[in-house]
This record gives C-alpha cells, structure tokens and sequence, in this order.
C-alpha cells in the first residue's frame, strides 16, 4: 500500500509499473485505444498527458487541502478538480503556444483532448486518498504519468506491426487490439506483489 | 441558520469564487499570452483541403500555409487540392497563375484472378512490399498488380479500392493527385495521367510476346498493331510495352479496337467513368 512512509523510488515504481494505470487499472481506456494507431501520435499524446498530469497534481493539492478541507467541502472535490484541471490546461495551452511555439505544434492537438481525459483526475484523486504529502504526490504522479506513456507507446508500437498482419476478418480493428491489450495487462500482472506493492 | 450557511452558503461561495477566480485568471493571462495568428494563415487554411496528405512536402497544411505567408511562394504546391485550390490561393495572395492540367493516377494492370497466372498462394504479412519480396509476388507475371492494398492504405482521399478481382482500381473522381500511391506501389504500377486521358494502357509487362502470353491472358506482347493503326502516331511500343504519349492521343479508340490482348483500355468519359471503376471496387479494412 502507498503511504508517507515508504521510499519516493518504490512509490514511482508502484505508480508506474506495478500499478499502471492503463493495464492494471483499466483507466483512460478511451485515449489508450483511441490514439494509439501510430507510434508518432501516441507519443505525442504521452508527453502531454505526462505534462498536464503534473501540473493538475500540483495544483490540485493545494485546492483540496487549503481550501476544501478547512471548508469542510471534501464532497465537492470532483466538481471543484475538474474546474481547476480544466482552467490549468488552458492556461498551458496559451503559455505553451506563446513561449514554445515547437512543443505546441507537437503537443497542440492533444492538449484539449486531455481536459477530459480520465487518468489526470484519477491521479489528482488517488493522491489524496493515499494521504500523500505534496512532494510525494507528485512522485506520485510523475509515475502514473511515466506509466501512461511507456503503455500507450508500447500498444502503438505492438499495433503498426499487427495493422500489417494477416488478421483473420472477425477480428480486424478494435478487436485485435483488445486481445492486444489484455495480452498486455496479463505481462504486467507480473509485477503485481513485488516489494509488497 | 449556521446549518444553511454550512450547507449552502459556504459551498456556493467556495466553488463560485473559485470559478471566478480561475476565470478572471484566464482572461489577464489571455491578455498576456494571446498570439496574433497572421489573419492571412487562417484564410489559407480554410481554403486548402486539410487532409494533412503531406504531398506539398510540408508536414500538414498548416506547414504548407506558413510558407505561402512568406515571399515569392507558389499558390500551386498542394497537389491533392489540384487547380481549384491553386486558384483560390493565387486569390488569396493576390498574384495571377496559369490552369494546369489535373491528373488522376492510373493502375496499370487489368489481370484479375481469371486472367493472370499464379506462381504459389501467398498467405503472410499483408502488404504488397512484402509479397514482392518473396519470389517476385504470388503472380507469374512480375510486372502484375499484387493486390494487397499497399496503395489503398496510403491514400488519404479513399480514392483506391480492390476490386473482387483482387486488384486496386482508381475512383477518378475522388483522386486528388497526392501521388502517394505512386511512391508505395513496389512494383510502380500507378502512373499519373491527364483526367481527360481516356485511353491507357493497362499493363506494365516488359517480358517479350511469348513470355507475356504465358504469365497472363491480357498482358501487352508487343506486337506493335495499336502503334501501325494510330492515325496521330501517338503510340510506340518501348521495350515490349505499348507507350501512349498523352499529348498526341486524341482518344479515338481505334486502338481499343485492335488490340488483339484487349490490354488497352477506353474509359468512359466523365461521371460514367466513375460508376464503372466504383462498381467493382470494394474498399479494403486499412
């Protein structure tokens, strides 16, 4: 189990490999099946995730335990993160389009796409159910985000080879790439008990 | 009282200033960080297609578009919106331009499942390089269309299909001459041809006759009878393979006629054209 107590590299490993949140979880499905047809593209999308992850983390935290909890409002936190995740991502969009005109051409389209994106509240969320302090919570994060990315490129890479397979027609499409993933979520299931996690 | 505060107050007061808070965020830094997009990139973008083809050889049209900002740009380098979109932009920019005539791209090979022989049944990685590569394709002829759909994949207009004979027919009313199917045929079946060209020739074998004659029953032997019967002296037969030269045809069909291997085609002019290609094409899962 996550705590205060345990080691900031065993939390980023539980977070990232053992826990992961595509293949151990199952959330963020709509994004992991969506935009994994290409190698390019799902990289593109993992690093936006892995940036807007962290920042709706590290303003999430504050907002519940400042103003939230002293309010006794702990009931509104979904209400109360979405608005904020959603306010940041905007921000980073103009900020990003103003300051580093090439990150936006490469992150520019994904970046509205993961306001909605269920993984970025799930960690905001999973923070604060842990108890965790603010460093750790972005530990924390900064492994469900890493966790995010190796398993989106991992799917779009193990796709654009079996895009070229002779895929019997029952399964061509989404089908495969379910077995695919579940494939996948079964090797991961191995990490599952390592250091107690 | 204190519960209605509790309850009511304070939860609509928290939220509500919060939401204000972000929104009055928002607008300052709006202020701060807004870009003033050139009003001119915005007019380019919504005249190209924005399939994001990339035959301009610019990443996407927005690549494509930048360029036409800067100076002494040509209007006609995106080839899948053809003349049309070439006009609008010289509009655009304001500078004048000469028509071009529009090409489609042309599928040289006819020789469905009846017609060609085959050498193995292929049954591996679906796509056309990788036949090719295993003993030249499953057909005996090497210059025949594998029809796995290599070129339908890369099309970005859906203009491609493979017909029930196992073979990629053009839709040339979809095709927006992007030339991508050009670069991934292994065997560079597909040629670009004027649209008004209604008479191709649809074989690419360059075995000499008695060879051609025994991979396919529609295969072009070189023989030479459509080159002495063209009145305009349009056509020569290069190395075994008929040639026609797009600028001398005058579409007559004379050697429609004569060919004895009925290897030169006539399509139907306009709309027609489109129903015969189509009707017979199925798209394929890419």
């Amino acid at each position: 189990m996550i705590s205060n107590d345990l080691n900031i590299f065993l939390i980023l490993f539980s977070a990232m490999v053992v826990n992961n949140i595509l293949l151990m979880r199952f959330i963020a499905l709509c994004s992991f099946f969506g935009i994994s047809n290409s190698l390019k593209t799902s990289m593109g999308m993992g690093m936006a995730v892995v940036f807007v992850m962290l920042m709706a983390t590290a303003v999430s935290w504050p907002v519940y335990h400042f103003i939230l909890v002293p309010l006794n409002l702990v009931y509104l936190r979904t209400a109360a993160f979405i608005l904020t995740i959603a306010t940041f991502v905007q921000l980073e969009e103009m900020f990003i389009r103003r300051m580093f005109p090439p990150l936006y051409r490469a992150l520019g389209i994904y970046l509205p796409l993961i306001v909605v994106n269920c993984a970025v509240l799930a960690a905001a969320f999973l923070c604060i159910d842990y108890k965790l302090d603010f460093g750790r919570s972005i530990v924390y994060t900064a492994g469900v985000s890493f966790g995010y990315f190796i398993a989106i490129v991992m799917f779009a890479a193990i796709r654009e080879v079996v895009d070229h397979a002779p895929v019997p027609a029952l399964f061509k499409g989404h089908p495969i790439a379910f077995i695919t993933a579940s494939l996948m979520s079964l090797a991961f299931l191995g990490f599952k008990g390592m250091f107690g996690l | 009282m204190s519960v209605l505060i509790r309850e009511v107050v304070t939860p609509f007061l928290a939220l509500g200033l919060l939401g204000s808070g972000f929104a009055v965020l928002l607008s300052v830094c709006y202020r701060f960080l807004s870009v003033k997009g050139d009003p001119k990139l915005d007019l380019f973008m919504s005249i190209l297609p924005g399939a994001n083809c990339g035959a301009c050889g610019f990443a996407g049209c927005l690549g494509f578009a930048e360029s036409l900002t800067r100076e002494g740009a040509e209007p006609t380098g995106c080839l899948a919106g053809g003349s049309a979109v070439a006009a609008r932009l010289a509009e655009a920019m304001g500078i004048s331009m000469e028509a071009q005539a529009e090409l489609v791209a042309f599928v040289a090979c006819r020789a469905g499942r009846k017609a060609a022989k085959k050498k193995y049944i292929y049954d591996g990685v679906d796509n056309c390089q990788a036949a090719s590569l295993l003993f030249g394709g499953d057909k005996e002829c090497d210059y025949g269309c594998i029809g796995l759909g290599s070129c339908v994949r890369v099309c970005p207009f859906d203009a491609i299909g493979i017909n029930e004979e196992g073979l990629a027919v053009v839709d040339r009313e979809k095709c927006r001459s992007c030339r991508k199917c050009v670069k991934a045929c292994p065997r560079q079946l597909i040629s670009m041809a004027p649209k008004n060209q209604t008479v191709l020739v649809a074989c690419r074998n360059l075995d000499k006759g008695k060879r051609a004659r025994e991979v396919c029953s529609i295969a072009c032997i070189a023989c030479r009878i459509c080159e002495k019967n063209c009145p305009a002296k349009a056509i020569t037969v290069v190395n075994n393979l008929a040639v026609i030269d797009y600028n001398l045809c005058t579409r007559c069909g004379i050697c429609v006629e004569k060919c004895p291997q009925k290897c030169i085609l006539l399509l139907p002019a306009g709309k027609a054209d489109r129903q015969e290609e189509v009707a017979s094409a199925a798209p394929v899962a890419a």
